[in-house]
């Protein structure tokens, strides 16, 4: 697999890979529950998340699907994550409005980002543009994610906030940080 | 119209009402189970109830009342976690049945309230009214302990059956064309934290 599709470590830094943050910081956080709509980009993370017993982790039908499940277990005393790319984002504003916001849930999301920096599906592209005004119209806290030297701090920080403050956050993966999905076909 | 007679020949069950049988259920729960109520009639009737502090109430979102409750069951495998949700919500989301059986939490129940029709926005009838049971789409998607109960003894009987059942169970209960019996108090926040304070996550201010 390419270095530029952003699965591999970079080479000879030392450096850990962006998904490797994701997963190390949320062990850190004590977020086991981690429901997600697989996304290519996600590909390399959901598979480590899976062989690690630590996590509980397992696909849905639907993104909204996952939302209920975090804010379940949430209220029952276990934290979660929902993994999604841009256009499962874009099923969520009924549930953001009526639960997770009304309700106070600190709901952490994780948004493959698609439809920009070299998207080859039109629609993708207009979805994609529909993400972060849906985020601000609830004034939701929201972050992109390019460089791999803040990763840490923006996934680590987010988590805490969402947490203390009882509020969601997403946390969108720009292909800048990942490599994105790229036309190969 | 054979192919909706012949539905409600399959079933072969009496048609009951709600708030008799959240009534009916809550009155079974003696251990501090849990209990999610999904939008609109049916969290109503669980309000009217008599409210306990292991009742969450949904206010929107609707569809999630078994996902919710699945988050519940996950996060406290020990307790008995019950989600009561419409027909026309699971309608909404009948995904999450896939996600449910695949995952057999053996503390989870849930029941199907089943009139055919969107009782509260002037009953009109769902697209499953006249050609789905929804039973056999459960058991389709994996959910193996998928019974429609046949009247109110049948159902107090698989309620009784759940609370020692190793493995998800969900019952079809078929429901008269009636409102709510009461209207839960619209306050998201206070829901929420009295949930938690009920399932021990929390303690009070």
């Amino acid at each position: 697999m390419a270095a530029a599709d952003g699965q591999m470590s970079p080479a000879g830094l030392g450096e850990k890979a962006w998904h490797e943050i994701v997963q190390q910081t949320l062990k850190r956080n004590d977020i086991r529950l981690v429901p997600y709509v697989p996304d290519r980009v996600l590909t390399r993370l959901i598979k480590e998340i899976h062989a690690d017993p630590f996590f509980t982790t397992f696909p849905t039908a639907r993104e909204e699907e996952a939302v209920g499940i975090v804010s379940g277990a949430w209220m029952a005393g276990m934290r979660g994550a929902v993994l999604m790319q841009t256009s499962g984002f874009a099923t969520l504003a009924n549930v953001l409005a009526s639960l997770a916001i009304p309700y106070q849930i600190p709901l952490i999301m994780f948004v493959s980002e698609r439809g920009t920096l070299g998207e080859f599906n039109y629609g993708q592209s207009l979805v994609c543009r529909t993400m972060r005004p849906v985020l601000d119209s609830l004034a939701m806290e929201h972050h992109t994610a390019t460089r791999l030297d803040e990763f840490e701090f923006i996934v680590d920080r987010s988590i805490k906030q969402a947490i203390t403050t009882q509020a969601p956050v997403a946390l969108i993966l720009s292909p800048l940080l990942t490599g994105g999905k790229v036309f190969d076909k | 119209m054979s192919d909706a007679m012949n539905k409600s020949a399959a079933r072969n069950t009496k048609v009951m009402n709600r708030f008799d049988l959240t009534s009916r259920l809550v009155a079974r729960l003696k251990n501090e189970e849990a209990v999610v109520g999904g939008i609109g009639n049916t969290n109503f009737d669980l309000w009217a109830a008599g409210h306990r502090p292991q009742n969450f109430y949904m206010l929107g979102s609707m569809g999630l009342a078994f996902p919710i409750a699945l988050g519940v069951a996950l996060a406290q495998p020990n307790r008995r976690v019950f989600a009561l949700e419409g027909d026309g919500s699971l309608l909404m989301q009948l995904g999450c049945l896939s996600t449910i059986a695949t995952l057999k939490p053996k503390n989870l129940t849930m029941v199907v309230m089943d009139n055919g029709i969107y009782q509260i926005t002037g009953a009109q009838p769902t697209p499953a009214a006249a050609a789905t049971d929804l039973i056999a789409v459960a058991a389709g998607c994996g959910l193996t302990h998928s019974t429609w109960a046949a009247d109110e003894e049948d159902f107090e009987r698989l309620i009784d059956q759940s609370l020692t059942a190793s493995e998800p169970m969900l019952i079809g209960v078929r429901i008269d064309d009636k409102p709510g019996t009461g209207t839960t108090r619209r306050d998201p926040v206070q829901i929420r934290e009295r949930f938690m304070l009920g399932l021990g996550v929390r303690e009070a201010l």
